[in-house]
């Protein structure tokens, strides 16, 4: 155990993978609350063409991402405000676009082929460096003064758009910030779970604490312990075994979300029972009374 | 006396198809206006040109005497939209729900002791206080309209729009809500609330506007109840009109 703690690049990705178990289900359960769970996964995509210009362009693929995903993210928010009509095809382009021109981009790339993709794709933490390190805090700590301090704002924003408006809410302005953070998540958890994993970070922690939790605060609470839970083990499981860390990953968080499932199913069940108990809603019963309903006698003479 | 909501000459398109065809609409302060009319008259479009989530053709809209595009005093008013469920994608508390509509009174969305008090007095208002530490998926259909109520009331507000806030609610919640407006009429507030008849809040209301076809044709009392609507006892109790138009023979 400590000789992993002594490893320099170990140290390196168990940084990277708690800022990524803490920011991902930080940013997805807005957008669970809004019901775009599937908005990380298109982000995920655009990203890919940010990683080709990286290598293209020899620039760091960490901040080509970073910048191509946010264009994307605001992109498809504007498809949401002006082209309510067919807005799931436009969507479409922009998922295929990004992943053909990630791969297009980085086979032009000198020496580039699309097996360099593959570590942006599935997470790679041996090659997580001190500079992507400090990209990555750097990102995160942006998601996380957004996602924290902004908690009452996205939270109404996320729950009723309509009504946000009308408390004078700036709604277009949040909307953005919300797809430009969920950008920025995609790209901080690029190296660690892989850019085709990432949206499994932002919902399922999130679908697990729910199975707990009563509450958004709570919700929140939890989905972030079970994202530091599952980016911490699954790093270390690679640090013994030669797999990419994404895959242990999401694995690991669907296995809580089973657990949890399975554990709340029974509290739900009480808890049900207890309401079926309460006064007023007892058995059913005629206004009628008893006596007045025809005797059995009666029926037949 | 200057009103608190003036439309005039009012047009609104939803797509191409002309849904507001020159609506003149006012709410003098302390009045409680009922906005009537069959499915597809206008009346919740018109709500929203109110509150800016459709936007106008022609004409304008004022609030508190101030044209809309420049109104920005909205903790002065309370919306109930139309919706049958307070809950989103993720649980959510009734003190959590709730507590979203006071954030008009706030300063970055930081919560005072005031606010916090705010919310408490808006969740005992509609009769929920033993149950704001539950989450909203847990209610019934006439619970959930009293949370949404709840979310308008946190502001104090001194305008209150509603888009059928009884709509699809048991006779329980309809006579809460009855009496939640009741109070916040006695203490000053002013009132617009879509309905698809009066029921149990006739009482309150001083003025009906009916709209057809997107246009004013009835600015004045409230329509006599006629037919079976008009028999003692009929108690206007709807309890499934989420699930089907309701013909009241009222309007329509």
């Amino acid at each position: 155990m400590m000789e992993l703690l002594n490893s320099p690049f170990m140290q390196r990705a168990l940084i990277a993978a708690v800022l990524v178990g803490i920011t991902a289900p930080a940013v997805g359960i807005y957008l669970v609350q809004r019901r775009q769970a599937l908005m990380g996964d298109g982000i995920g995509h655009v990203a890919m063409t940010g990683v080709g210009l990286g290598f293209l362009l020899s620039t760091s693929p960490v901040w080509m991402a970073t910048l191509v995903s946010v264009l994307g993210a605001v992109t498809m928010e504007l498809i949401r405000w002006y082209g309510k009509t067919r807005g799931d095809i436009a969507l479409a382009m922009l998922f295929y676009g990004g992943m053909a021109g990630g791969v297009l981009f980085i086979n032009l790339a000198p020496g580039g082929s699309t097996a360099n993709l593959n570590s942006y794709l599935f997470g790679s933490l041996s090659t997580v460096s001190q500079s992507d390190v400090w990209a990555i805090g750097l990102l995160a700590a942006f998601v996380l003064a957004v996602t924290v301090g902004l908690r009452r704002q996205l939270f109404a924003v996320s729950q009723d758009e309509e009504f946000a408006r009308v408390t004078g809410l700036p709604v277009r302005a949040l909307n953005l910030l919300t797809a430009v953070t969920a950008a920025v998540t995609v790209t901080v958890a690029m190296r660690v779970v892989g850019l085709l994993l990432v949206s499994a970070l932002m919902v399922v922690p999130v679908a697990a604490a729910q199975q707990l939790s009563r509450s958004f605060a709570l919700t929140f609470a939890i989905a972030v312990a079970i994202g530091v839970t599952v980016t911490l083990s699954g790093t270390v499981v690679t640090y013994y075994e030669d797999v990419p860390p994404g895959a242990v990953i999401v694995l690991f968080t669907i296995a809580i979300f089973i657990i949890l499932t399975g554990l709340a199913t029974p509290l739900a069940k009480r808890r049900a029972r207890a309401r079926a108990a309460a006064p007023a809603e007892g058995e059913c019963g005629l206004d009628v009374p008893a006596a007045a309903k025809p005797q059995a006698g009666e029926v037949t003479a | 006396m200057e009103p608190v909501i003036s439309l005039t000459k009012v047009t609104a398109e939803l797509g191409s198809r002309p849904v507001l065809r020159g609506v003149d609409l006012a709410v003098h302060r302390g009045e409680v206006v009922a906005l009537l009319g069959a499915n597809g008259s206008g009346k919740s479009t018109a709500i929203r040109t109110i509150i800016g989530q459709v936007p106008l053709s022609g004409g304008s809209v004022e609030i508190f005497g101030t044209p809309r595009r420049r109104f920005r005093d909205w903790g002065r008013v309370g919306y109930v939209p139309q919706r049958t469920t307070a809950a989103g994608g993720v649980p959510a508390t009734i003190r959590e729900v709730v507590s979203s509509g006071r954030l008009s009174r706030t300063r970055f969305g930081i919560l005072r002791r005031a606010d916090r008090e705010a919310v408490d007095r808006a969740i005992e208002a509609v009769g929920l206080a033993d149950r704001a530490k539950d989450s909203v998926d847990a209610l019934s259909g006439g619970q959930h309209q009293r949370v949404l109520i709840a979310r308008a009331l946190a502001a104090d507000p001194e305008l209150l729009i509603m888009d059928e806030p009884m709509a699809g609610v048991d006779i329980e919640s309809q006579e809460i809500l009855a009496a939640t407006l009741r109070e916040q009429v006695s203490a000053g507030a002013s009132v617009l609330l879509v309905l698809h008849e009066l029921g149990p809040l006739e009482p309150l209301i001083d003025r009906a506007v009916v709209l057809r076809d997107g246009c004013v044709v009835h600015d004045g009392p409230p329509p006599r109840a006629v037919g079976q609507h008009a028999l003692p006892g009929h108690d206007h109790v709807h309890p499934h009109t989420a699930a089907e138009p309701v013909r009241t023979g009222l309007l329509s």
